[in-house]
């Protein structure tokens, strides 16, 4: 039984997501454009970790955003073909993808993973990936994916959740509609309330 | 005052079902604890040492009649009959059962009230001045552009789960009485040169642990931009603020790591994005939420009313009252009046189902119907005609509302403390409460004059001890209960952060450590001088070495 919601209903995945060797470095590193100051404690990628990715030849699959960037090379055919798309951590840096990937509309998906439930950084990057570099393609969250996170997900741009293994998709679906008239414009309606009906005293 | 429509409505409903759901998944373990804290938090329940706490959420500090009559029922029916009112203008119950949550939050929707994001990493209740709407100072009423932020703020997908909780205060008066240098984004509403209503914009302030006083983003914000300006300065501290440690998380501590300059940079670069997005607020929107705050229907009225001026001429006991707890109104009149919710010997703040009933009362029959909640943890009627005040005070003396000690020194802001909080490191309450009994001396209080003694049990700072003129800090020491004290902070304008006068003290020498801080401040004053004027001319020292003195004199006894 697959554990993935597609907009609103529960969805086969066709899908295969890379992910990286285990690494035994879990340093502290500078990341992000604030390198000032941005202490996370999140771990880098190394150029072991990067070499040592298993690509499968064939089918759609999910690359590491360090993956994809250091190694594009090998994708470009695939990309051609529409069989690549990219996912990325909380804490890296949306303009290191769109530095190596202009248009990012090539991508038939991007997946945002997030750790813990309550690292809501995944909702600001939805944001940005749909407003500021207007991509079209299917956005999804993984990881701590929770039923209560989703109607925030769904706002904030992401139309497909791959809800952790442990919990129901199908009760889940419930969720993605919490609120029916939310007061202020997001990414899945930019208007507020006070723009989308006429609240005359 | 603010009356929801149907979408509004719809809204705290939803939030009842999705919230009785969460509840009932804890409940029947398809959420685990950790699963299930940020949930519940988000809707203000913290789980305490005794039982759960329950924050419901007073937006900006104002109720209705109707409303206080149900918190008072929902304090009887699910609680031990009392409630807390909150610096940050909230009601507290300490007593009611997790189950029961559901069914209390079903009951505040009835009245218009709810509890959402009254805790957690998310966007809290927005304060503002008690006096807003009434006050002589006041250049903008800032209440329609608190209820338009509430209500932007009120389940924002993009920031639901920030690094941290994230505290926002708007003021419209020339004396700031919402301490917006102290919150995550302070908003200082002004009329600007072309006279139109614009923003200056604070950022980066907070008590806890690192109290900062926040540093101006912008001066000059058309109203129109508050939404889109707040939604770039939140999305920067979202993306880059600490994660990995909570004590470092506020936006503070990201603003003073950027600096201003940098942090601003970014901010602008956000907001270049941003600005005149659909969230833009529109005259239309501005004009229909000001509507709910338009003027009372007051009477016009002589400035002198003669009954008033016998009763103050020939009851010593109102007019020392009166004094204290009559505020000025703009209105010809009309007086503001603040109950107080500190008599001598009780938990500061704290209110009986009895007392909320009968403020509600005397806010219908005198004050249209409407209060509002003071971050002095006292109730403010904001309407009452001086022809009314004796009848007012007569019902508040009998039920122990009016004790005349506004500003002095045992209006004490307190937070719950040790005995109920599980975060304090000490008791707050039986500090207050010794100090009160210390001062119970209404003469020799007013003979003290204006004065702001703030109380925190631990080093979040709820009962804002920094910006106390006298601030005490509870303190665990090797396991056991000890006192920081320190003075020359303050609220308002002038805001200024206390300074440690030194070593902590027990619990029983508290009473006499204000005695003596007091005593340096009436050998020293001059005519005009308030303490907080006396502890910046002199600095710590003199206040220092009097409080210090005895203990010093006993050691040197030792070890002789």
């Amino acid at each position: 039984m697959s554990n993935l919601i597609i907009n609103n209903a529960v969805a086969n995945d066709e899908w295969t997501l890379v992910k990286l060797p285990a690494s035994q470095i879990a340093e502290r590193k500078q990341a992000g454009k604030v390198v000032l100051f941005k202490l996370t404690g999140e771990n880098t990628v190394t150029d072991e970790q990067i070499a040592g990715t298993v690509i499968p030849a064939t089918g759609k699959i999910i690359v590491p955003l360090s993956v994809f960037i250091t190694r594009k090379a090998e994708f470009q055919a695939r990309i051609a073909s529409n069989e690549i798309g990219v996912w990325i951590d909380t804490h890296e840096v949306l303009e290191s993808l769109i530095e190596n990937q202009a248009d990012l509309n090539v991508l038939p998906i991007i997946a945002v993973h997030v750790e813990r439930f309550a690292d809501g950084r995944i909702f600001s990057l939805g944001a940005l990936l749909r407003t500021r570099y207007d991509f079209k393609n299917e956005l999804r969250a993984f990881g701590d994916v929770l039923r209560d996170q989703l109607f925030f997900l769904k706002r904030s741009g992401f139309t497909s959740y791959l809800i952790r293994a442990d919990r129901s998709a199908e009760d889940a679906l419930a969720s993605l509609k919490d609120f029916t008239k939310p007061y202020q414009g997001a990414v899945d309606n930019p208007n507020p309330v006070f723009k989308r009906y006429n609240r005359a005293v | 005052m603010y009356k929801y429509d149907e979408i509004d409505q719809q809204i705290v409903d939803e939030r009842v079902a999705q919230y009785r759901d969460q509840t009932r998944r804890y409940l029947a373990g398809e959420l685990s604890e950790d699963e299930f804290r940020p949930l519940r938090l988000q809707n203000g329940l913290y789980i305490q040492r005794q039982a759960p706490m329950l924050r419901i959420a007073v937006p900006y500090g104002m109720l209705s009649s109707k409303q206080l009559r149900k918190l008072g029922d929902i304090a009887s029916k699910y609680d031990k009959g009392y409630g807390h009112f909150s610096t940050r203008q909230n009601l507290q119950l300490n007593w009611p059962k997790l189950e029961d949550v559901p069914d209390i939050l079903a009951e505040l929707a009835t009245v218009e009230m709810h509890a959402i994001q009254t805790s957690g990493n998310c966007i809290r209740n927005i304060t503002t001045d008690q006096f807003a709407g009434t006050a002589p100072d006041e250049i903008v009423d800032p209440r329609a552009m608190a209820e338009i932020m509430r209500q932007w703020s009120t389940f924002h997908p993009e920031f639901a789960l920030l690094p941290r909780k994230f505290k926002i205060a708007v003021s419209g008066t020339q004396d700031d009485r919402a301490v917006v240098q102290m919150h995550d984004i302070g908003m200082e509403f002004y009329l600007d040169k072309n006279n139109k209503i614009a923003i200056k914009v604070w950022v980066g302030g907070g008590l806890g642990r690192t109290p900062i006083l926040g540093s101006v983003i912008r001066e000059h914000l058309e109203w129109q931009h508050a939404l889109t300006y707040c939604e770039a300065i939140v999305r920067v501290y979202n993306l880059h603020g600490r994660r990995d440690n909570a004590y470092k998380a506020r936006i503070k501590i990201l603003v003073k790591a950027l600096g201003i300059e940098e942090f601003k940079r970014q901010v602008e670069a956000e907001w270049a994005h941003l600005k005149d997005a659909p969230n833009t607020i529109t005259e239309t929107e501005l004009a229909r939420v000001s509507k709910h705050f338009d003027a009372m229907p007051y009477e016009a009225l002589p400035a002198h009313d003669a009954s008033f001026d016998t009763a103050i001429a020939s009851n010593l006991a109102f007019a020392a009252w009166a004094k204290r707890s009559l505020h000025a109104h703009k209105i010809s009149g009309y007086r503001a009046v603040t109950l107080s919710l500190k008599p001598h010997g009780s938990a500061p703040g704290d209110a009986t189902t009895e007392q909320m009933h009968v403020v509600a009362n005397l806010a219908e029959k005198y004050s249209f119907g409407e209060l509002r909640v003071s971050h002095e943890q006292n109730l403010i009627l904001a309407d009452v005609k001086l022809s009314d005040l004796f009848a007012v005070w007569e019902k508040a003396r009998a039920n122990g509302l009016a004790t005349p000690n506004i500003g002095l020194l045992t209006d004490i802001i307190c937070c719950p403390g040790g005995d109920f909080c599980s975060l304090a490191n000490a008791k707050s309450i039986p500090i207050a409460v010794a100090i009160q009994q210390q001062f119970d001396n209404l003469d020799y209080l007013h003979d003290i004059g204006d004065i702001e003694l703030n109380i925190s049990g631990c080093m979040n700072a709820c009962g804002h001890h920094h910006i106390g003129h006298i601030g005490i800090l509870g303190v665990d020491k090797d396991g056991s209960e000890w006192y920081q004290v320190t003075i020359g902070g303050s609220q308002g304008n002038q805001a200024s952060i206390g300074s440690v006068i030194g070593p902590s003290f027990s619990a029983e020498e508290m009473p006499n450590v204000v005695q003596k801080l007091i005593e340096v401040y009436i050998k020293e004053r001059t005519d005009e001088e308030r303490f907080i004027d006396t502890a910046r001319r002199l600095g710590v020292a003199p206040f220092k070495a009097h409080v210090y003195a005895d203990k010093n004199a006993a050691k040197d006894e030792v070890a002789a």
